[in-house]
C-alpha cells in the first residue's frame, strides 16, 4: 500500500540548492519563570496539580493515567525515525513569574508577554481596542498559551454576553466543573495511546470553549501556542463543546525558538458536536522544523478527536503542518449520530531532514454519515512525508459514504511520499471512494513559467499553492494567507 | 533584432542544431517550415533558455544583448515569447493570477511599475476585446482540462498580454479548425508592428495565408536549407521534403 516515487538526477540538479529553511519565529523572550526542575514522577504530577489549585477528582484522574502510562509504550508503527526520549530530562511546569497572579485583563499582562506576541504576528492589546472600530474585519478572540500556562483570553466579556464560554483550560475546571467533568477524556480515554496518556498526567493548561444551544459564535476563537523556556515540554488539553446547533470556528497556531536540543509537544484536544451542531479546527502548525542538518525541532506528538455525537453534527479539521522536526498526528472524527458529517482536510509540507506521519480516522457509526479526505503531502529535502488514513464503516452504518483525495507532491530526489489508507467496510451499502496521485514539480512546468518571465523560485511556490488549493479555501481567510507565506518560507531554498 | 550566427545545440549526446544561421529584422515575420525531427522546436527552445538543450557552437544577438548570457525569465522580460507547441498544464493556479505574475515579474525586470489587480483587469479585458477571444478560460487554472485548441488559444492570449518584442509560434496552427486558426491569426496580426517580430513554425501553408510571412525557411537536419518568400510555401505544400534526399 506505500507508494514511493523518486524524481530523476537531473531534476535534482535544478533542485537541490534550495534546501534552506529560514525560520521566522526563532527568538527567545528573556523573561523569568518558574520552572520544575526535570523530572517526572507522582510528586510532580501532584506539584502541577496543586499549582492549579485542582479539585481532588482531577487529580486522581491525573494520576490515573500516570499509573496507565507506565505500563505503556511509545508506539512504533509509524513510519518516523523517533530517537530515546528521556522523560526524566524534561521539565513539565514552566510559567512566567509575572503570570503569577492570573492578570485579570489584558492590561494586567507582563509587556514582556504582550511585546513577544505581537512580534509573532498575534497583537493581543491592538485587537481588543480595534475591535469593530472601523474594520471591517471580524475581531478573533484569543487565547494565549506561553510554556505551560494560558497568558491570557481577549473578548470574555463579550463572548459571555453571546453564552459564549472562552476561557483557559485552568479556570474552566474551577469555574465550570460540571462540563468539564462530563466531557473531559470522554472522546480521547486517557489510556487511549501512550501520548494521550502522559499528557493526561501532565497537562498544565489549554483553551476552553462551549457554544450554548442555537448559539452561532460571534467571532472566531483562538489559541495561539508558544514554546519558550528550554528543556520544557509543553502539554496542553483543548476540550470544545458545541450544543445542539450552536456553531463555532476556531483556530490554533503554534510557534517555539530555534535550538539545537528536540523539545517534546503532546496534546490532546478533544471536539463533542450534538445535534445540527458545527465546529470547523484550523490548525496552522509552525513549531521550530530543526535545521538545514535536522538538529533541534519541536516533536509533536498530537491526539486530536471530534465526537459528532449528535445527529447532522457537522465536523471539519483543517490543517496546515509546515514545522516540527517530527509529526504524529491523525485529527479524527467518531461520526455517531445520523447524518453527522466529518472533514479532514490536511498540508503537510516536510524540508530538510523533517518527518511527518499524519492523517485522519473517520469512524462511521450513524447512519448516512458521510465524511471527506483531502491530503496533500509536500516533501522537500531528505523529509519523509506520510500520509496515514483510516475508513471505517461499521455493521449499523447504512448508507455512509466517504471520499478519499491523497496527493503527494516531491520537490527533489532525496525525499519520500508514502501512504498508507486503510478502510475497514462493515455495510455493503457504503460508498467509498478513494484517488491518489504522485507527482513532481516537472521541468516542463518550471521552464514554462519562467519562459513567461516568472522566476524559478516564485514558480515553485506558485505550483505549491496551487497543489494546496483544495485546502487552503477551507481555511479562515486571514489564515489562508498567513499559510501560504508559510509555505513559501518554509520551501525558502528548496529550489535551485 | 535577431542574429542567430552558426547555432550547434544538442540533448545529450543527440546533435540536433547543426550551424544555424539566421538574421530577423524589426517588423518581419519568418516562416519556419520542415520535416518532423528537423529542429524546429529545438531552435525555439535554444532562443527561450530550455536548460536542457546545450548550445555547442554559434551566437545569438538579440536587440544588442548575448541573448545565450541570460537566463531564461531575463531573456522572457528582453522580449522573447514562446508559444508551446504543448503548453504546460499548472493545476489548481488560476490563469489570471499567473499571467499578472509574469506580467509584473517581467515589468519589475525592467524597471517598470509593477500594475495592481485592477489595472490588470481593464488590461485584461481590452485585449479580450480586441482580440475576439472568450473570457471564460481565464477563470480557470493554467492550461488544465483546456482542449488542443483552448491551449493554443492561450498562448496567443498570453502574447497580447505580455506584448513581446519577438515571438515564436511553434505549430500554434497544429490541431485547429478553421474558427480557432482565424482567432489565432487574427491575434498576432492585431500585434504585428514595425518593431515587432515573428517566427512562426509551422507545418500548412493555410496558415501563411492569415499570416502572411516576409521570408519562408526550410529547416531540415538542423540547418536552413532553403530561404525564400511565401510561394516557397506553396511550393511546398505541392511537393513536400522528398527533394531533400536528393
Ligand atoms: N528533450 C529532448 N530529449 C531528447 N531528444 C530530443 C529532445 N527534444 C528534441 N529531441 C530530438 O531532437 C530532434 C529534433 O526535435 P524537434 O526540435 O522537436 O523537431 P521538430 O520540432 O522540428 O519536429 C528529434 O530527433 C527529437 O527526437
Ligand atoms: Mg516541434
Amino acid at each position: 500500500m506505500s507508494e514511493q516515487i523518486e524524481t530523476s538526477e537531473q531534476e535534482n540538479a535544478e533542485v537541490h540548492k534550495r534546501i534552506e529553511q529560514t525560520y521566522k519565529d526563532g527568538f527567545v523572550t528573556d523573561i523569568e519563570s518558574d520552572t520544575f526542575p526535570p523530572g517526572l514522577n507522582e510528586e510532580v504530577i501532584r506539584a502541577i496539580s496543586a499549582k492549579k489549585q485542582e479539585p481532588q477528582w482531577l487529580l486522581e484522574w491525573r494520576l490515573k493515567a500516570y499509573a496507565k502510562w507506565l505500563t505503556m509504550e511509545q508506539p512504533n508503527w509509524a513510519k518516523l525515525k523517533i530517537p530515546p526520549i528521556d522523560f526524566n530530562a524534561i521539565s513539565y511546569y514552566s510559567s512566567p513569574k509575572s503570570n503569577e497572579n492570573a492578570p485579570e485583563t489584558i492590561d494586567d499582562v507582563d509587556p514582556k508577554l504582550l511585546e513577544t506576541y505581537a512580534k509573532l504576528g498575534v497583537p493581543l492589546h491592538e485587537q481588543e481596542i480595534l475591535a469593530g472600530v472601523k474594520t471591517r474585519k471580524t475581531p478573533v478572540a484569543v487565547d494565549v498559551v506561553f510554556d505551560s500556562v494560558s497568558v491570557t483570553t481577549t473578548f470574555k466579556k463579550e463572548l459571555r454576553k453571546a453564552g459564549v464560554i472562552f476561557c483557559s483550560f485552568s479556570e474552566a475546571v474551577i469555574d465550570y466543573p460540571d462540563l468539564v467533568k462530563q466531557y473531559l477524556g470522554k472522546v480521547v480515554p486517557i489510556g487511549d495511546n501512550y501520548f494521550s496518556a502522559l499528557n493526561a498526567a501532565v497537562f498544565s493548561d489549554g483553551s476552553f470553549v462551549y457554544i450554548p444551544k442555537n448559539t452561532r459564535c460571534p467571532m472566531e476563537l483562538s489559541t495561539y501556542f508558544r514554546i519558550n523556556e528550554m528543556n520544557t515540554g509543553q502539554f496542553e488539553r483543548t476540550l470544545i463543546i458545541a450544543d445542539d446547533g450552536a456553531e463555532v470556528s476556531y483556530l490554533e497556531g503554534c510557534t517555539a525558538p530555534m535550538r539545537d536540543e528536540n523539545q517534546l509537544h503532546a496534546a490532546v484536544v478533544e471536539l463533542f458536536i450534538l445535534n445540527d451542531a458545527k465546529i470547523k479546527y484550523s490548525t496552522v502548525q509552525n513549531w521550530y522544523p530543526g535545521d538545514e542538518e535536522g538538529k533541534g525541532g519541536i516533536f509533536n506528538f498530537v491526539t486530536k478527536r471530534a465526537a459528532c455525537n449528535g445527529n447532522n453534527a457537522k465536523v471539519s479539521w483543517t490543517q496546515v503542518e509546515t514545522g516540527s522536526a517530527i509529526t504524529w498526528k491523525y485529527p479524527s472524527c467518531i461520526l455517531r449520530g445520523d447524518n453527522s458529517r466529518g472533514e479532514f482536510y490536511s498540508v503537510a509540507l516536510t524540508n530538510n531532514y523533517q518527518q511527518a506521519d499524519t492523517g485522519t480516522k473517520m469512524i462511521h457509526l450513524g447512519k448516512n454519515t458521510k465524511s471527506t479526505i483531502i491530503s496533500k503531502g509536500i516533501s522537500a529535502g531528505k523529509s519523509h512525508n506520510t500520509y496515514r488514513g483510516l475508513v471505517r464503516i461499521s455493521k449499523r452504518a447504512e448508507g455512509a459514504r466517504n471520499h478519499t483525495q491523497c496527493d503527494s507532491l516531491l520537490i527533489g530526489k532525496n525525499c519520500g511520499a508514502h501512504t498508507f489508507p486503510y478502510i475497514e467496510c462493515g455495510n455493503s451499502t457504503a460508498q467509498l471512494e478513494h484517488e491518489a496521485t504522485t507527482s513532481k514539480i516537472s521541468e516542463d512546468q518550471l521552464f514554462y513559467c519562467k519562459q513567461r518571465g516568472i522566476s524559478e523560485e516564485d514558480a515553485t511556490s506558485m505550483i505549491v499553492d496551487g497543489f494546496c488549493k483544495e485546502v487552503f479555501k477551507e481555511l479562515p481567510m486571514e489564515f489562508a494567507v498567513e499559510a501560504k507565506a508559510l509555505l513559501d518560507i518554509s520551501l525558502e531554498g528548496a529550489v535551485g | 533584432m535577431l542574429n542567430i550566427k552558426n547555432i550547434h545545440a544538442q540533448v545529450g549526446d543527440n546533435k540536433i542544431l547543426k550551424g544555424l544561421n539566421l538574421e530577423i529584422k524589426p517588423g518581419e515575420v519568418h516562416a519556419i517550415m520542415g520535416p518532423n525531427g528537423a529542429g524546429k522546436s529545438t531552435l525555439g527552445n535554444v532562443l527561450a533558455g530550455m536548460e536542457k538543450v546545450e548550445v555547442t557552437q554559434g551566437s545569438v544577438d538579440f536587440l544588442g544583448k548575448d541573448l545565450l548570457d541570460l537566463e531564461i525569465e531575463q531573456r522572457a522580460a528582453e522580449g522573447i515569447f514562446l508559444a508551446f507547441q504543448y503548453p504546460v498544464e499548472i493545476p489548481g493556479v488560476n490563469n489570471m493570477y499567473f499571467l499578472r505574475a509574469a506580467l509584473n515579474a517581467q515589468r519589475k525586470y525592467r524597471g517598470e511599475k509593477e500594475m495592481n489587480s485592477s489595472e490588470f483587469l481593464k488590461l485584461v479585458r481590452t485585449k479580450i476585446k480586441q482580440m475576439n477571444m472568450r473570457d471564460d478560460l481565464l477563470r480557470r487554472p493554467v492550461n488544465e482540462g483546456f482542449s488542443g485548441g483552448e491551449k493554443k488559444r492561450n498562448e496567443i492570449f498570453q502574447m497580447s498580454i505580455l506584448e513581446p518584442k519577438l515571438a515564436i509560434l511553434d505549430e500554434t496552427d497544429s490541431g485547429l479548425d478553421i474558427d480557432a486558426l482565424k482567432i489565432v491569426a487574427d491575434g498576432v496580426n492585431q500585434l504585428r508592428d514595425d518593431n515587432r517580430s515573428f517566427i512562426v513554425i509551422t507545418h500548412y501553408q493555410r496558415l501563411l495565408d492569415y499570416i502572411v510571412p516576409d521570408y519562408v525557411h526550410v529547416l531540415a537536419d538542423g540547418k536552413i536549407v532553403r530561404s525564400g518568400d511565401k510561394s516557397l510555401a506553396i511550393e511546398l505544400e505541392k511537393t513536400g521534403y522528398g527533394w531533400l534526399e536528393d
